[in-house]
């Protein structure tokens, strides 16, 4: 018994360091590609939006993935992140002079914000189940998109500035901004002319910093005390395990996570809107989570850099290109899931399988 | 079997790399004889703001035929989706980077051209949006110029317009408050309509949320006893609110600004409903002149619907790409950079007459010059009140 | 005065709310899954009916039999192509499958039928005048056929042998094979009411608010499966009542906190849900230790 254990452990701690090696493999590859001028501008363009869409998907995997609630706000978490992180890089734009510190403190500050707006949230909506906890957490993601949208907020000689505007009646100037003071989030149009710091190595940290925290905490005694409350919350709750403790501990790492992604999506575009992280973007990263497979990190990080990849792919077919997303998705959904499907494919797939039993797995370990 | 599926998305991911990557060489080989100048275009051609986009391109494919067929400067249009989102804007420069873009046209929206904008800054290509209004889009940036008024601009224009004409009035303000475009409107309006002691006696603002029904803010703007009822909005909200007061009995002046052009010509909105309405535009499909004749009858030709001013916007930057090429005298072996140089050059000088205005000319900071025309509808036409 | 014109904007809101709302109601009921597309199978309801008074010149009522007959063999198929090979599969597959088939509808509108909005016409004109207030007809019709709707499907459930057997399915589908109840067969009807109702519901949406496009049924959808969580899912009362309490607490909100009505209206279904966590009429299940 103790010896399978053992062996379990081990086999759990191969599987995570091939995810390490898969990622940064990529990371050096693409650094590689990028530095050499041979990649497309396209696809290093979409570097950093990559980063931040695996870290969204392997934090919300560890809500829906690993404590088995389905979260339909998580962009929600990524907008307060956002927000929070722009305005600290604007704020700290003349007292740190370097950008990647810079960067740092801004997605710092983005998740601490977010995981606060998480703590917020979650003790509340952790209290339902199922699909009323679902509904609960698009309600949150929709209040926080409407509460971003009145938000005001500006920096000068004196500090910062905040205003609301829940009245309709302020605009920029309700701030009274001195002379030298720059108008940060101005309500609707949002935060324009935000100074671009996001980078792919800081993006990559990112990635390296999510997987550790997250595949550390599920191979913890407080991860086994979450993935016991998934499987059977009673049985769980009889053994003395902490509900509210344990599920908050997940759902704010999860906003946490959200939130650092969320300063790094922030400050890689000059424009940024409340009404970017709407419900779609949430649907968005938990087609992520659903495709990659839930509790499955590196299925995860494979699903969202694909799935990010693909609409840009698709280019080609113009205006056909988001109708072949859609077959895509939902031929992806029947492949892996529908039973006969799985028999055909497995049976079409045996030789092949055969034949590159052991290069399939080297090709999942590049990623 | 979750191998299986691993495995396959790695594949695609591969696939989806590769193709990348080999598109790129292709573009990056540029031969220099005949070939035409790389024009892109950026907008939303799905998703929720898809008819501004597919208008605007649709009227700058037109002009792009008109421009090669009468010969001298030659031309090549791309276009690229945008879903009207920062993100996907980027991407789409992006690709447009790749295939070997000399000159940019767009983006349509303003959030994405403000994204945009700063990366085509960054790269020295030069960009002129046909509809993105906000200032932030041009502000700080020598590349990027627009071909429609800016939303200052707009906002004083009518309240100056309504406290001259309509002294006395009290006005309603009904606007999207999640929307760049309208709101900075909104603001600039109240603002104005302050100074120049124009009473606003309502404001009703929604969200894209809560864009079904109107009624609640009708019925408050009619509480209020607005007699004017100023929509800084574009013409399918509009459409939904002229409806509804109709429903309601409730007949105030309604008064908009460039988004509400494109009403008429809505399939199956009863024109009649519009009789009275003022909006400032800088185009008319039934403008008398030939140019304008002659457009209306190619684009409804081709596209089966009447152009709106997004259409006329996306054939005026066209025709302005090409007057200001042909006064830099670039050539299209010309870098990106070297073009935009040329063209930050020679914009301010020059003054070309489009469909949305006579003699336009430029700032060096990006602003286009030129008269909002206050129009009025009746029987269904805009008459110059 | 306007408190009361607010009131009766909320009800005629709710109203449409609530016919959209019973859809989902009846599959998540039955078929226990969210179907996200249904807002997009309403659009594609009005846009049938759009185009058979339009362009084919029918009268209203051979229009709206049309959409439904269209939307209840598209509900068929979808539920047949997309939904049924993962009846055994975990129910969030279900849930990305139906966000790609929402995808796939409202991306084959845009391609069949264009971007620019379609001005819908009231398919009955004019309103009722009590004094200072107006009534359209048009809200007294949705909320009648909301009524009627609401009726006829709880008589439906409850009487009916087809209904008997959904509500056998919707309690255990094991138990109702083993009592010789077709549960597939069972569930592909619930897809074809779900859908001839998305039909009706897209006639009123558009008649009631005028205008159509490819997106039209994507905001009133989410809404409408809000209000189907605030009434209790799978309550037909309760979607009713949940349709109807939203809208008016959305006009309401609209009128006195117009920068955040939609903010106000999701506060109040958390609020609603953290005294009621099954929602207003939902069933409380009992967990059995």
């Amino acid at each position: 018994m103790a010896i399978e254990k053992k062996k379990g452990l081990k086999k759990a701690a191969l599987s995570d360091l091939i995810t390490y090696l898969g990622v940064t493999a990529v990371f050096v590859i693409m650094s590689l590609l990028q530095s050499r001028g041979m990649l497309s501008r396209s696809l290093s363009g979409q570097l950093v939006p990559i980063c931040c869409y695996v870290v969204m998907a392997v934090s919300l995997n560890l809500t829906v993935g690993v404590l088995g609630e389905l979260s339909l706000g998580h962009a929600g978490f990524m907008s307060v992140g956002a927000f929070s992180g722009i305005i600290a890089a604007m704020c700290l734009q003349g007292h740190i002079a370097s950008n990647p510190v810079l960067l740092l403190v801004a997605m710092v500050v983005g998740a601490f914000f977010a995981a606060i707006v998480g703590l917020l949230v979650g003790l509340p909506v952790l209290r339902l189940r199922g699909d009323y906890l679902a509904i609960v957490t698009l309600a949150f993601g929709e209040i926080i998109k409407d509460l971003i949208n009145c938000l005001l907020v500006g920096y000068d000689s004196r500090g910062l500035h905040f205003a609301f505007n829940f009245n309709g009646k302020q605009n920029v100037d309700s701030l009274n901004l001195a002379e030298d003071g720059i108008a940060i989030i101005k309500g609707a149009q949002g935060a324009a002319g935000t100074t671009k710091l996001a980078t792919f190595t800081a993006g990559f940290i990112l990635v390296i910093l999510a997987l550790v925290v997250v595949l550390n905490l599920m191979r913890s005694r407080s991860g086994r005390a979450i993935m016991a409350l998934r499987d059977n919350r009673i049985a769980a709750e009889s053994v003395g395990i902490n509900v509210t403790k344990y599920k908050l501990m997940a759902f704010v790492t999860s906003a946490a996570l959200a939130g650092a992604a969320g300063a790094l999506f922030g400050l890689n575009y000059s424009s940024l809107q409340a009404t970017k992280f709407n419900f779609d973007t949430s649907i968005l990263v938990l087609v992520f989570v659903v495709l990659g497979g839930l509790g499955n990190m590196r299925g995860s990080i494979i699903a969202a850099t694909v799935l990010t990849i693909l609409p840009e792919a698709l280019r080609e077919f113009a205006d056909y290109r988001m109708l072949v997303y859609a077959i895509v998705l939902i031929l992806v959904m029947l492949a892996t899931n529908s039973p006969r499907l799985k028999a055909m494919l497995n049976r079409a797939f045996s030789p092949i399988k055969r034949l590159f039993a052991g290069k399939g797995a080297e090709k999942e370990a590049a990623q | 079997m979750k191998r299986i599926v691993s495995v396959v998305l790695a594949a695609m991911l591969l696939v989806c790399c590769l193709s990348a990557c080999s598109s790129a060489p292709a573009s990056t080989s540029n031969d220099s004889s005949a070939a035409p100048f790389k024009i892109g275009g950026i907008g939303p051609l799905t998703g929720d703001a898809a008819i501004y986009g597919q208008s605007v391109m649709n009227g700058a494919k037109i002009a792009v035929e008109e421009i090669n067929a009468k010969g001298g400067v030659q031309l090549q249009f791309q276009e690229e989706d945008d879903v009207a989102d920062g993100e996907k804007g980027v991407n789409a420069y992006n690709t447009l980077m790749d295939w070997g873009m000399q000159v940019l046209a767009g983006p349509v929206t303003t959030g994405s051209a403000i994204a945009v904008s700063t990366e085509a800054y960054n790269d020295r290509v030069f960009a002129i949006t046909p509809s993105a209004s906000s200032v932030d889009v041009i502000d700080g940036k020598d590349n990027m110029f627009q071909v429609c008024f800016t939303d200052p601009n707009q906002g004083v224009g009518a309240a100056d317009y309504i406290s001259t004409n309509m002294a006395g009035s009290k006005v309603a303000v009904i606007y999207r408050n999640d929307d760049a475009y309208s709101q900075g409107i909104r603001d600039t309006f109240v603002a104005e309509a302050a100074a120049k002691g124009l009473e606003v006696v309502y404001e009703g603002p929604f969200t894209k949320d809560t864009s079904t029904d109107f009624s609640v803010q009708l019925n408050g703007a009619q509480a209020a006893g607005a007699d004017v009822i100023f929509l800084p909005i574009y013409y399918q909200p509009a459409s939904v609110i002229l409806n509804q007061a109709n429903v309601m009995g409730y007949a105030p002046t309604f008064f908009g600004v460039d988004g509400m052009d494109g009403i008429l010509t809505m399939k199956g909105f009863d024109t009649s409903l519009a009789e009275g309405v003022m909006l400032l535009t800088p185009f008319s499909a039934d403008a008398a002149d030939s140019r304008t004749q002659a457009f209306v009858k190619t684009y409804t030709e081709r596209y089966g619907e009447t152009p709106n001013q997004f259409a006329a916007d996306g054939y005026d930057v066209i025709y302005t790409i090409a007057a200001a090429l042909e006064a830099a005298g670039c050539t299209p072996d010309m870098s990106a950079a070297d073009i935009c140089e040329a063209m930050i050059k020679v914009m301010p000088t020059i003054s070309v007459d489009g469909l949305t205005g006579q003699g336009m000319t430029w700032s060096a900071s990006g602003e286009v010059s030129k008269a909002p025309m206050a129009v009025v509808i009746r029987d269904g036409v805009y008459v110059t009140p | 005065m306007k408190f009361l014109s607010d009131l009766i904007s909320g009800i005629s809101l709710g109203s449409v709310y609530a016919i959209i709302a019973l859809g989902y109601t009846m599959v998540y009921g039955i078929a226990k899954m969210l179907n996200f597309a249904h807002g997009d199978v309403i659009m594609i309801g009005g846009y049938v009916s759009y185009c058979a008074m339009f362009y084919l010149g029918f009268p209203v009522w051979a229009a709206v039999l049309l959409a439904m007959l269209v939307c209840t063999v598209l509900g068929i198929v979808i539920e047949g192509l997309a939904y049924k090979p993962l009846r055994s599969a975990p129910s969030l597959a279900v849930l990305i499958t139906a966000i790609g088939v929402s995808y796939f509808l409202q991306n084959s509108a845009l391609l069949i039928w264009k971007a620019d909005t379609k001005v819908y016409p009231s398919i009955v004109d004019g309103s009722l005048k009590l004094g200072q207030l107006t009534i359209p007809y048009v809200t007294l019709l949705t909320v009648a056929a909301c009524v009627v709707i609401m009726i006829g499907l709880s008589i439906f459930t409850s009487k009916s042998k087809m209904g008997k057997a959904m509500r056998a399915c919707s309690e255990d589908k094991g138990a109702a094979q083993l009592m010789g109840i077709n549960v597939n067969r069972t569930i592909s009807a619930t897809f074809a009411i779900g859908s001839a109702l998305a039909a009706i519901a897209g006639v009123l949406l558009c008649s009631s608010y005028y205008t159509l496009n490819p997106t039209t049924g994507s905001m009133p959808g989410i809404k409408a499966f809000t209000a189907a969580v605030f009434g209790g899912i799978g309550s037909i009362p309760g979607a009713f009542l949940g349709g109807i309490l939203l809208g008016v607490i959305e006009s309401i909100a609209k009128a006195y906190v117009p920068n955040l009505a939609n903010a106000v209206v999701f506060a109040v279904l958390i609020v609603v849900l953290l005294v009621k966590p099954s929602g207003l009429l939902g069933k409380v299940v009992r967990e059995k230790v």
